[in-house]
């Protein structure tokens, strides 16, 4: 009877642990997930982001800086597009920035950034992103976080398959979308086939101080060259194109470029090539582009224009190039982080394929070819290939990698990230985006060291996702956390501009390179005042040149006479703060610029032309200081031709103008 | 060597040190600055605790008027001197064995260091005091006094949004542990059997 009676209790005991226990976890992991995402998002106040993620602007022409995981903004570097707020585009050290050799151009589509590699490696020393519409490379100082070099790319057009980088930085590539005739002329269009040429540029990075060099062009069949990626690990030293439109149409691309089954991979040996132009191989064919590099102590771009090119003709370096035949207009080209997988993602193909490096290299070492274009051999489909994940999605069009054998692609037309095993090809897990998602990005997923522990999804529309702005609607970016098996959507939020890829890093590579202020010693502007001492006003004919200076809280100087009506004011400001996150602004009533926005130790100058005559005044743009409001001084402008002499005052001393 | 000797001749060479390291700091706190401003005192200059504070300590100090902090004063040449002639002289006693001597220099260099911090107090007294009749800002005690800002001669105190410390550093350690082994020397040698 006790034994009976003691295991009832026990019974009846465990049976209520278990029904707790398990009412308790269902209600709890419901709880738990919800919460979890929420908590995996949460970055603390004064607490910073894990990685830095830079997120192009696309058709705003700028590069974003965002934190991951919490997706907030922290700044927008201005790279192809003027930007008011930062001057950059509108004062005089900035303006060279924007030269081309079709003159000053205010904004471009900025498409793909790309960060600097050691040893196929993120290495946090730059980012690069090319300019799509009037073909540019720019190079942006992760130290400063601001564009310090952009050079043109001639023979280009629709830079699109740009700007990624060689695995120790060698080179920045950039390949034409559309192809052009070679040289420019005035032709027919329908005579495209045969005489528009597809340029694939290579430019040397100095690995000191990053300094770019358009080192050779490569004049192609004219294919429109989509997407790239270089080789890395065992694959290094090569690059792949995707290519369309092998048809070569020149109109209705829509209908006329998606006819052939299959397009091209073009796979091409850039060190053979870079060889031969180092031998003195290729033709330096005359050209025009535009080269103009920031320089950080000087705070001044300058702009030269180049009259000179290397081309290389493919046909003069047999062995160098081929052909990979992929299925249908394909646009993502991706290598994942072994270098053996080339992953081409052909967007109206019902597959994706992944070729193999190893077989690539035996199928060229056994001539299994399929004839040839203009002359490029054509590897055979079947002997090249590695696998192909079986209907995958519709539209594939990019693919990242985690680093654990896992490949990540993104469907534009089926909105979704699908998660895929490579050499298995097996699809593992599929997640909805909102909605049609372009790029995304694995911080590191396109290196040999992957952090895989997100993936950031950039979707095209938006339509109901946030609140209605009339008809424009944001863009946005999605992140989904990648660290178990299944992916789970954590955090949507908005972004500037389009964004049509990012570049992801640990932020432990840059956050200690990130500069606080410029040093003031080290200032050599032209017109760089260091004390307030120095400060003058200099009449040079109807040029009148300020030297100023800026401080807590006020300019020197504030007060200045003998302008006139007709004269060309270059104000010269320099910051003399050396203490961090203190710039001044400075803005003057009527000129037909923007403001300016001086770093600690920088000056910057801006260009006023005084129209009508009467006193006035300037004031300090940036909320500086307790005393900000009184940050202002005034300019008498005297009708042309005035005996009033040049003076220039602080606190009532006069001093009078050489 | 006899113990009292040895503690004398290396108590006195410790002060040396003062060339070496800082001698006091100051440092101030304010939410604007979550990397603090520091100043170093050091026997013969001031000096950034990082690069640019004196600087922007200026910065701070000219809203209610308070003079910069100077790029030299008098007592950077004299401090050193001082400190040289009392080393130098504290080991020639050390070797000379006398514990009467010891404790007569334990007595000069205590004489000298309260003159030393008297000095300090007096310059930062008119530091904090002295200020320019046209400053940006002024305030008044509850009393109706002028508010003066200066720092505290040791210890933490709450000057508008900053806090201000002021605390030795390790030159002031070898100085102390330097004098205290003199002292020691001094106890010791009286103890000790006269040879």
């Amino acid at each position: 009877m006790k034994t009976i009676f003691k295991s009832l209790l026990a019974i009846t005991v465990l049976s209520i642990v278990y029904s707790c226990g398990n009412g308790g976890s269902n209600k709890g992991s419901q709880g738990a997930l919800s919460s979890s995402a929420a908590e995996k998002v949460y970055v603390a106040p004064g607490e910073h982001d894990e990685f830095y993620a830079f997120v192009s602007g696309g058709f705003s022409g700028q590069l974003a800086v965002y934190g991951l995981p919490s997706g907030r903004l922290f700044k927008v570097i201005p790279v192809f597009s003027v930007d008011a707020e930062k001057a950059y585009g509108f004062n005089e050290e900035t303006k060279p920035m924007l030269n081309t050799s079709h003159g000053f151009i205010p904004w471009d589509d900025s498409h793909h950034p790309d960060i600097s590699q050691t040893a196929g490696e993120l290495d946090g020393r730059w980012v690069f992103i090319n300019g799509n519409n009037t073909p540019r490379i720019a190079k942006i100082d992760l130290t400063t976080f601001e564009t310090t070099e952009i050079i043109e790319i001639p023979n280009s057009a629709g830079n699109h398959s740009s700007s990624f980088v060689t695995e120790n930085t060698e080179y920045v590539v950039a390949g034409t979308r559309f192809s052009v005739p070679y040289p420019q002329r005035d032709m027919p269009i329908d005579e495209y086939k045969g005489n528009f040429k597809g340029a694939l540029t290579f430019i040397s990075v100095d690995p000191e101080d990053g300094g770019m060099d358009l080192k050779f062009q490569i004049m192609m069949p004219g294919f429109n060259y989509d997407l790239s990626h270089p080789g890395r690990g065992k694959s290094h030293g090569w690059f792949f194109f995707t290519t369309y439109n092998t048809e070569e149409a020149n109109s209705l691309l829509e209908v006329n470029a998606s006819q052939n089954d299959k397009d091209f991979i073009a796979a091409i040996n850039w060190k053979k090539i870079e060889e031969y132009v180092n031998n003195g191989g290729g033709t330096k064919a005359p050209t025009k582009y535009a080269h103009n590099v920031y320089d950080e102590h000087t705070h001044t771009a300058t702009s030269t224009i180049k009259e000179e090119v290397v081309v290389v003709n493919p046909s003069d370096v047999p062995g160098a190039i081929y052909f990979l035949p992929t299925p249908k207009s394909p646009h993502g080209c991706d290598v994942d982080p072994s270098g053996e997988y080339i992953i081409g993602s052909g967007k109206l193909a019902a597959e994706l394929t992944a070729h193999s490096f190893t077989k690539m290299l035996a199928a060229i070492e056994g001539k299994k070819f399929d004839g040839d274009a203009y002359g490029i051999p054509i590897l055979q489909y079947d002997e090249i290939l590695a696998g192909a994940v079986k209907q995958p999605g519709l539209g594939p069009l990019h693919t990242e990698f985690d680093g654990q054998g896992n490949a990540y692609t993104t469907f534009f037309i089926s909105s979704e990230v699908v998660k895929w095993k490579l050499g298995t090809w097996e699809v593992i897990d599929r997640k909805p985006t909102y909605y049609s998602v372009g790029h995304l990005m694995v911080p590191g997923g396109n290196s040999r060291k992957p952090f895989g522990k997100y993936v950031l999804a950039m979707n095209k529309i938006t339509k109901d996702r946030y609140l209605p702005t009339g008809p424009e609607v944001t863009q946005s970016a999605q992140l989904y956390d990648i660290t178990g098996e299944k992916m789970e959507l954590l955090l949507d939020f908005p972004t500037i501009g389009e964004p049509h890829y990012a570049a992801g890093i640990p932020a432990d590579l840059i956050k200690p390179n990130s500069k606080k202020i410029y040093k003031l010693e080290d200032n050599k502007h032209e017109f760089a005042v260091k004390s307030e001492a120095e400060t003058k006003v200099v009449r040079n004919g109807n040029e009148v040149h300020i030297y100023m200076t800026m401080i807590r809280s006020h300019f020197a100087p504030d007060n200045i006479e003998g302008v006139q009506v007709g004269d060309k004011v270059y104000f010269h400001v320099t910051n003399l703060e050396q203490d961090y996150d203190v710039p001044h602004g400075i803005s003057m009533i009527g000129a037909n610029t923007s403001e300016l926005l001086i770093m600690p130790g920088q000056t910057e100058t801006f260009v006023w032309e005084p129209k009508q005559v009467g006193v006035w005044p300037f004031y300090c743009t940036d909320f500086c200081s307790a005393l900000h409001q009184e940050m202002q001084g005034y300019v008498r402008v005297s009708p042309k031709g005035s005996d009033v002499p040049i003076t220039y005052t602080l606190d009532g001393d006069p001093v009078d103008a050489e | 060597m006899k113990k009292s000797k040895l503690l004398m001749i290396i108590g006195s060479l410790l002060l040396l040190g003062l060339f070496v390291f800082p001698l006091w700091n100051i440092t101030l706190e304010a939410p604007q600055y979550p990397t603090p401003l520091g100043m170093d005192i050091y026997i013969n200059k001031f000096a950034d605790t990082h690069e640019f504070d004196i600087k922007n300590i200026n910065l701070m100090n000219h809203y209610v008027g308070m003079q910069y902090i100077p790029e030299t004063i008098p007592e950077f040449k004299i401090f050193p001197i001082a400190i040289l002639v009392m080393s130098a002289l504290g080991v020639i006693i050390g070797f000379l064995g006398n514990h009467k001597l010891f404790l007569v220099w334990f007595v000069v260099m205590a004489l000298l260091g309260v003159a030393g911090m008297y000095d300090f107090y007096l310059w930062e007294y008119d530091y904090g005091h002295n200020l320019d009749p046209k400053a940006i800002m002024t305030f008044k005690n509850p009393d109706g006094s002028v508010m003066g800002f200066q720092p505290p001669l040791f210890g933490s105190k709450d000057i508008l949004n900053f806090k201000a410390h002021s605390y030795p550093r390790l030159g002031a350690y070898f100085l102390f542990v330097g004098m205290f082994m003199t002292l020691t020397a001094f106890f010791i040698g009286k103890k000790e059997p006269k040879s």
